[in-house]
């Protein structure tokens, strides 16, 4: 018995811990950069003068940047990180906005092997910076297949850029892509990235794994019509049940049925999303839901489906509210029609927000190995980290999973809430 | 003294959901004692109306990131 609960033990605190594992920060850059540094000690003597501050020399070894590697997991990227030096390819598929000319290829051809995610080459002036794709500012670097020294990084206001260096110049790297002008990143871009990265690789697996699940169940049901259901049948057929007793009739009332397709699946698309960004390792590392673009995407097809469902009542209400003296409607009608920005906006942050504190927690806690272990200075800092480590990670998590339930639970409630008051009749 | 104002004010938000919800798991006991055979519906309003004010709570978190 004592032998099983500690085999058991031991299972959950390196599945817990693998995190820990994919992590190599210190000794294997020092190791690699030493190369880099020998091969180019000429040109970054000769880069010098034109541009000081970044050179392919090793990085000395400050303290754990727990932000920083905290905001590196959780962000997207072009190719997932498996294990120390395998990395898992996505397909890249970029636009160039000034010459209107697609590059599509797989990020392993920018030839990051044994570099930690950093391309060798620069492909039409893309390179890959720990797995996701950058492109160089400079328009007169050579855009054709070129070999790079090496990735490193400029500061500028005490805020890191990226950089490579190439024959010995320094050249610095755009913001990351965003599809919004950089309102959640560093600015607009000369590109747009329509890859398959992490993100949309674990969208499309979500997208499978659920439409093979339903189709399933409906199998199931078709073949055993009047019977008792199994296995599968019937947890999916709790779940559909408590969003429509619990949700959808509550909130919509008498049409609930014909929003019922649009609440399942948005629950069930959140909570899968949410559920598997909690696996730390492959097909489960892609963290959607704690990406802000996809919460808006989400908030934005909920607002549409509700704004286009929205009778004449709700629109009254809104712009014209019955009911209140004129000088009030005045004040009222700005506030309500901010609401209907608002609502949207909030569903996305709420998802947002608390699938990423949940999951910078969980990398923090990580990090607590290295805080404790110094950077491989104390082997028993690090075992004492890994205990604690142990502990609060298997104690978060049991909170995440919770989260992820809430949070597709609260998504999808206010989703019918939102739909109940505007197909409301009159009353 | 070390440490930003941003981290002050992240403590402040943490402050409030903590009361916010406090005050909500109070309530829900009360009401829970009073009537125990109306437990879910009770446990169902908590638990929706805990998530509203936490995601306002986490906004304010995340803004406290940018800034």
């Amino acid at each position: 018995m004592r032998i099983r609960t500690t085999g058991i033990l031991t299972c959950l605190m390196l599945a817990l811990s693998w995190p820990l594992w994919a992590q190599h920060e210190g000794g294997q850059h020092t190791a690699a950069a030493h190369e880099a540094e020998a091969a180019t000690e000429e040109h970054a003597q000769e880069g010098e003068a034109h541009h000081a501050t970044c050179s392919c020399e090793p990085k000395e070894e400050g303290e754990f940047d727990v932000a920083a590697v905290a905001f590196h997991h959780i962000g997207d990227a072009n190719a997932f990180h498996i294990w120390g030096d395998i990395y898992f390819p996505l397909p890249v598929m970029l636009y160039d906005r000034q010459g209107g000319k697609w590059d599509v290829m797989m990020s392993s051809r920018f030839d990051y092997k044994h570099n930690h995610g950093n391309g060798r080459k620069a492909i039409n002036r893309y390179v890959l910076v720990e797995g996701v794709v950058y492109r160089v500012a400079d328009e007169h670097f050579p855009a054709e297949e070129v070999q790079v020294d090496c990735v490193s990084e400029t500061e500028h206001e005490g805020e890191k850029h990226p950089a490579i260096v190439y024959k010995g110049q320094c050249y610095e790297l755009e913001a990351k892509t965003t599809w919004d002008g950089g309102f959640t990143g560093g600015g607009p871009t000369s590109f747009y990235d329509f890859s398959i990265t992490k993100n949309v690789f674990t969208m499309l697996l979500v997208f499978f794994l659920l439409g093979w699940m339903f189709v399933s169940v409906r199998k199931a049901y078709q073949k055993r019509q009047g019977m008792a259901p199994t296995g599968l049948q019937n947890l999916v057929e709790l779940m559909i049940m408590f969003i429509q007793e619990e949700v959808a009739k509550p909130f919509i009332g008498k049409h609930y049925f014909r929003y019922m397709p649009f609440l399942i699946s948005l629950f069930f698309f959140i909570l899968a999303l949410n559920l598997i960004g909690q696996i730390p390792f492959f097909p489960g590392s892609g963290n959607v839901t704690g990406n802000i673009s996809a919460t808006a995407g989400l908030a934005l097809v909920t607002a549409f489906r509700v704004y286009t469902s929205a009778n004449k009542h709700y629109w009254e209400h809104v712009f014209w509210m019955p009911g209140v003296p004129a000088w009030v409607k005045v004040i009222l009608t700005p506030v309500e029609m901010l609401g209907l920005l608002i609502k949207p906006f909030t569903l996305m942050l709420r998802l947002f927000a608390n699938i990423t504190a949940g999951h910078v927690v969980l990398i923090s806690f990580v990090g607590l190995i290295f805080i404790f272990g110094k950077m491989g200075e104390s082997i028993a800092g690090a075992t004492a980290g890994i205990f604690s480590a142990f502990v609060l990670n298997g104690f978060m998590m049991a909170i995440e999973v919770l989260v992820a339930l809430i949070q597709a639970f609260v998504f999808t409630l206010l989703a019918a809430s939102y739909l109940g008051d505007a197909t409301q009749e009159a009353h | 003294m070390t440490g930003s104002i941003t981290a002050l004010g992240l403590g402040l938000a943490v402050l409030g959901a903590g009361v916010g919800i406090g005050q909500i798991g109070g309530r829900a006991m009360d009401a829970i004692a009073r009537q125990p055979e109306a437990v879910g519906d009770i446990r169902a309003n908590m638990i929706l109306t805990a998530a509203l004010i936490e995601g306002v709570a986490l906004i304010a978190v995340v803004l406290g990131w940018l800034g």
